[in-house]
């Protein structure tokens, strides 16, 4: 790229406003798609604002300064959804790490090449199953009465339970799915790090000890850490976006048991339809999410930033 | 010697367990999905039956069904062909231009790809019924743009990147223009990257809830998932329909994603891992 410098723009065979044009059609695009609904919520969000309120309408929806962060801010909910969110993150992400290390080491050795290849490729199928429909095979295999899941337990000595209808059960259930979903993610990071690992390094180290745990932690491990930062952010940003699954296993209940932030966000605004309170809520995501981003690029893309 | 294959059968018996988790929901769907209501309602449940394709002929023959299916296709098919349409004379530039603020600007499509629909769900309710937008395909295939353009512009700069120049020198020399090289040299070039790129946002799209969900209310417009979720209102959940609903909805992006399963981990970390 270096020698593109401006001055010797002519020799390339481009005129100044050429990326212009090339460029214009998808910033455009995501200008009207993207950016200007957002900067509408961001407007909204400092407006009173509820589209079933007549009063609001007549009024003009009042501009109320911070009144709906101030709001958003003072509200339980609010706060719970965001702290199971943080709860659920928690839970997940520590169990997809190690069992996406366990996975990723085993498809790793060598040995069963063709189960090998088999089990890898099985990994893309939760991936590209519809979240939609991962919440609907979930509600059938923790169903209370003929749900597979309490078929399992059963083998195992365990009393059958009505999953749904209670909260630790509920989380549980969504956490099982969400496992399912998410660990071959991890699974296939972490084999990609594991892969990049010069072979002749690995020989030798492999001649050297006997133990995979030295292994890992001091020929491995160091190619698997950008994997893992990876994992880290793309899966909170993720945990904050979950949505679909969700709402169709539990649609947040019961009671708040799995009212994840974004399924409550969600209610009120299309519930509720308070807009000016729903946009506050959203314009908080949104920069949380940009914060999430700005670490994931600056980690990632430094090189290219420089 | 029987310790190396104590340690080898441990190994196979992993992998057998780890494909088994793997495939053991979207199993129970496609089985659930071939059983009569008797055998799906038993208790506990059965997983030797006699298989039957009623629940298919009975969503086949449901208008709400093919017609969700149907609308899911143009939805998905239209916004992939818009989001690779400017999507790669994006990519080219910020593959072979050089300009001011071009990190920034393609920081920005990448970063497009982390915002949750539900920041964007509810401003592009209340401005898509404004402008008359509302239950229309064109607003999911435009707000499909959000996420399809990021991946599109991220894997396309990089296969346009890995295209030699000496090919477009040579063009320019018999008078090519910068479109001509676009069109000409890049694109048939880095069909590769472009049919990935196509084929993520085609899987993303086609698997969209949320704005799905809130942007279309008419009953005849509504995308596959939508309807597959709205089965489950009422006492009596139809579990066969469900199934077989679910199972046409997973089986053609599986398919897909298996033929990209090689770019997966790429196109969903955007690159961060090689």
């Amino acid at each position: 790229m270096s020698e593109a410098k401006p001055t010797r723009r002519h020799h390339l065979g481009y005129g100044r406003w050429t990326p212009f044009w090339f460029l214009a059609p998808a910033v455009f695009a995501l200008l009207v798609v993207g950016i200007y609904p957002t900067l509408f919520a961001l407007a909204t969000s400092f407006r009173r604002y509820n589209i079933t309120r007549r009063s609001d309408m007549l009024d003009g929806f009042p501009f109320i300064g911070f009144d709906n962060y101030l709001t958003v801010l003072s509200d339980r909910t609010f706060w719970d959804s965001l702290l199971l969110t943080g709860q659920f993150y928690l839970t997940v992400v520590p169990i997809q790490i190690v069992l996406g290390m366990a996975i990723a080491l085993m498809l790793h050795r060598p040995g069963w090449g063709f189960l090998r290849t088999l089990t890898r490729v099985s990994l893309v199928v939760p991936l590209a199953t519809t979240y939609a429909v991962v919440g609907l095979i979930g509600r059938l295999i923790f169903n209370r009465d003929f749900g597979v899941a309490n078929q399992f337990m059963g083998w195992v000595g365990i009393s059958s339970s009505d999953w749904l209808g209670n909260p630790t059960g509920a989380f549980i259930a969504i956490v099982v799915m969400d496992i399912w979903q998410w660990t071959p993610f991890v699974a296939l990071i972490f084999l990609a790090g594991l892969s990049m690992v010069p072979v002749d390094i690995e020989e030798a180290a492999r001649l050297e000890t006997k133990s995979h745990w030295a292994l890992l932690r001091y020929v491995q491990l160091p190619y698997l850490l950008p994997g893992l930062t990876a994992v880290l952010i793309l899966r909170s940003a993720d945990v904050l976006k979950l949505f679909d699954m969700v709402f169709v296993m539990t649609r947040g209940g019961p009671g708040a048991a799995t009212d994840l932030v974004s399924i409550y966000v969600q209610r009120v605004g299309f519930k509720v339809f308070d807009l000016g309170l729903a946009s506050a809520q959203a314009v908080m995501l949104l920069v949380l999410t940009i914060v999430l981003s700005r670490i994931y690029i600056r980690i990632f893309y430094r090189e290219i930033e420089a | 010697m029987s310790r190396v294959n104590a340690r080898s059968l441990l190994h196979a018996f992993g992998l057998l367990v780890v494909l088994a988790f793997a495939l053991f929901p979207f199993y129970w769907m496609v089985s659930s999905s071939l059983k009569d209501q008797t055998d799906l309602l038993a208790s506990p449940p059965v997983w030797f039956f006699r298989p039957t394709l009623s629940n298919y002929q009975a969503i086949f023959a449901d208008q709400a069904v093919t017609g969700a299916v149907l609308n899911s296709l143009i939805v998905a098919s239209a916004t992939t062909f818009l989001s690779v349409l400017l999507g790669t004379p994006a990519a080219y530039a910020l593959a072979r231009f050089e300009f001011r603020g071009k990190a920034d600007l393609w920081f920005w499509f990448i970063s497009n790809r982390m915002v949750s629909p539900i920041v964007l769900a509810l401003p592009v309710y209340v401005l898509s019924r404004q402008v008359g937008l509302l239950n229309t395909y064109w607003v999911l295939i435009l707000v499909y743009l959000t996420f399809n353009l990021p991946i599109v512009v991220w894997i396309c700069t990089d296969q346009f990147r890995s295209i030699p120049r000496d090919l477009e020198q040579s063009a320019r020399l018999e008078g090519a223009t910068q479109f001509d090289i676009f069109w000409r040299i890049y694109l048939p070039l880095g069909i590769p990257g472009v049919a990935v790129s196509a084929i993520f946002a085609f899987i993303f799209s086609w698997n969209e809830l949320l704005y799905a969900l809130v942007l279309i209310t008419s009953q005849s417009l509504k995308t596959a998932p939508v309807v597959a979720t709205n089965f489950m209102s009422g006492y009596e959940l139809p579990w066969g329909k469900i199934m077989a609903t679910g199972t046409v909805i997973v089986l053609p992006v599986t398919l897909f994603a298996l033929v990209v399963s090689r770019h997966m981990v790429r196109g969903l970390t955007m690159g961060a891992t090689k």
